[in-house]
């Protein structure tokens, strides 16, 4: 099936959602993590997820690609809904889920390879045929990169600086051609220019892709996302999905008084 | 689980700000009673005062709003924090437009200059102590974020509206009796006009609180629109 079939394909299916979960439970060993979350993810958003430490939001993030599994105890309840199938299924393949749903992580983790080979890898992997120039500098131009490295491609990814590299990491997410992109508190390591920097990226690859972010700054949340979802722990700490609505709706007039408590600092 | 986190700093600049506008509430009303009562006497020199005292008013004002801007960047209020913020800006507008209508009887009382009153004030400081007992009892309940009692309010805006449109009555059965008083009853008519407008300043800060508890902006007017063509039907009969 080639991409754009696959595109027309993902749109008939799940609608203006781009990523669903249902009744999903996550377990590390007996322990159990995140509780029957149900979660609609739309489609060219980006949606937050925010919660004291421990609600189950980086989980959540890595239910959404079967990252959890990498974890050897862990394993899932109730289904993620990815073009009409459900990503847990037996017979899908994790590699190809996190083909499709990318992630970059907190602290930027380039290859200590070239510059040019950290964003070609994963494509050669993936048995790219094209032009292979062509889709390092298209990635690094949409990773907001390219007019700072196009001159010194053959240089490591480790020599640049720490906004620069986690924007690498996105050029290398976005060159295997992912519908989502999933984010674990992309910022926290950057310096506030460095973060706006990621942030207004992010604003523009929403227009190509679904992101779903993780992250412990609400101002950021607030500032970036188009949806949010706050996440809270029961007595016995397993994670909770307790509101989920537009940003601006969460942040000015949030309907629950667990998110209102949290967002004004009063618990957490 | 649910520890307390520290946000005594917010508290504290919440508090403050409460305190603060009760203190310019305090302003307000004192320029508004005095306004009336300068009148009454039609004491230029008490007016004068309060004409120029309004700048104090309005670098209040400023004051509580560069509070507000400050909290706003350096605390990053949210949810019913972010409402009180939007809030009290809202608020000291409407206070300092109150403001403006207490200057404003004073510059009349400074027009007529020695001219006597056309006739006796009765209605009009009634008005003003009415409107003033409305404006005390709003501020307290937005310090309280007591929407009930905000929500109550508005409705005593007829027996102003009341009020001044049979002050309006009145002076025009002077004017048209003697039309040598229909300067002096003009005068009258703004003041108690000026009046009439302060009621509804109250209205807007009622429904403020309402906003703050809510989220939502309720219009609680019972329609000024629908009271005027009643009052013109009622005039022109």
């Amino acid at each position: 099936m080639n991409e754009q079939n696959m595109i027309s394909n993902l749109r008939q299916s799940n609608g203006k959602y781009a990523i669903e979960s249902r009744h999903l439970n996550v377990f590390y060993g007996s322990f159990k993590a995140i509780e029957d979350v149900n979660l609609l993810i739309e489609r060219q958003k980006i949606t937050a997820i925010i919660g004291p430490s421990g609600c189950g939001k980086s989980t959540m993030l890595r239910s959404f690609n079967r990252m959890n599994e990498l974890v050897p105890t862990a394993y899932a309840e109730g289904e993620v809904i990815f073009q009409g199938v459900n990503i847990y299924e037996e017979d899908i393949d994790p590699v190809e889920v996190r083909r499709r749903i990318g992630m970059v992580f907190q602290k930027p983790n380039p290859f200590p390879k070239s510059i040019y080979e950290n964003v070609a890898w994963g494509a050669r992997m993936n048995g790219y045929k094209g032009n292979m120039d062509e889709l390092v500098e298209q990635s690094l131009k949409n990773a907001a990169l390219w007019e700072e490295v196009y001159d010194k491609l053959d240089q490591s990814g480790l020599s640049l600086s720490g906004g620069q590299q986690q924007r690498l990491c996105i050029a290398r997410a976005i060159a295997v051609r992912p519908d989502i992109i999933l984010m674990d508190e992309p910022a926290s390591a950057l310096d506030p220019i460095a973060t706006l920097k990621i942030e207004e990226l992010m604003r523009d690859l929403s227009e190509k892709y679904t992101i779903i972010v993780v992250t412990h700054n609400m101002q950021q949340a607030a500032r970036v996302s188009d949806f949010t979802a706050f996440f809270s722990m029961t007595p016995d700490r397993t994670g909770v999905l307790v509101e989920y609505g537009a940003t601006n709706q969460i942040f000015t007039n949030p309907r629950d008084q667990r998110t209102e408590d949290y967002i004004t600092g009063r618990f957490g | 689980m649910s520890t307390i986190h520290p946000r005594e700093t917010l508290d504290r600049q919440i508090n403050q700000l409460f305190d603060e506008v009760l203190v310019m509430g305090s302003m307000v009303e004192e320029a508004v009673i005095e306004s009336v009562e300068s009148l009454k006497r039609r004491d230029i020199e008490a007016a004068r005062k309060i004409y120029y005292g309004d700048q104090q008013i309005n670098e209040k004002r400023y004051e509580i709003e560069n509070k507000c801007l400050t909290t706003i960047a350096t605390q990053q209020p949210m949810a019913t924090d972010l409402r009180i913020m939007a809030a009290i800006l809202e608020i000291i507008t409407e206070l300092e437009r109150i403001g403006d209508y207490a200057k404003g009887i004073a510059r009349i009382n400074m027009l007529m200059s020695d001219e006597p009153l056309v006739k006796p004030l009765i209605d009009i400081p009634r008005m003003a102590e009415l409107g003033l007992d409305m404006l005390k009892r709003a501020l307290d309940a937005f310090v309280n974020q007591d929407a009930e009692a905000a929500r109550l309010i508005p409705q005593e805006d007829d027996i102003v509206d009341g009020l001044y449109n049979q002050v309006y009555l009145e002076l025009l059965t002077y004017m048209m009796a003697d039309p040598g008083t229909i300067d002096r009853s003009n005068y009258l008519i703004w003041v108690a006009h000026n009046l009439e407008r302060m009621s509804d300043r109250v209205t807007n800060i009622c429904e403020r609180i309402v906003f703050v508890a809510t989220g939502e902006i309720l219009e609680l007017d019972i329609s000024d629109d629908e009271m005027s063509d009643k009052f013109h039907e009622k005039i022109t009969e």
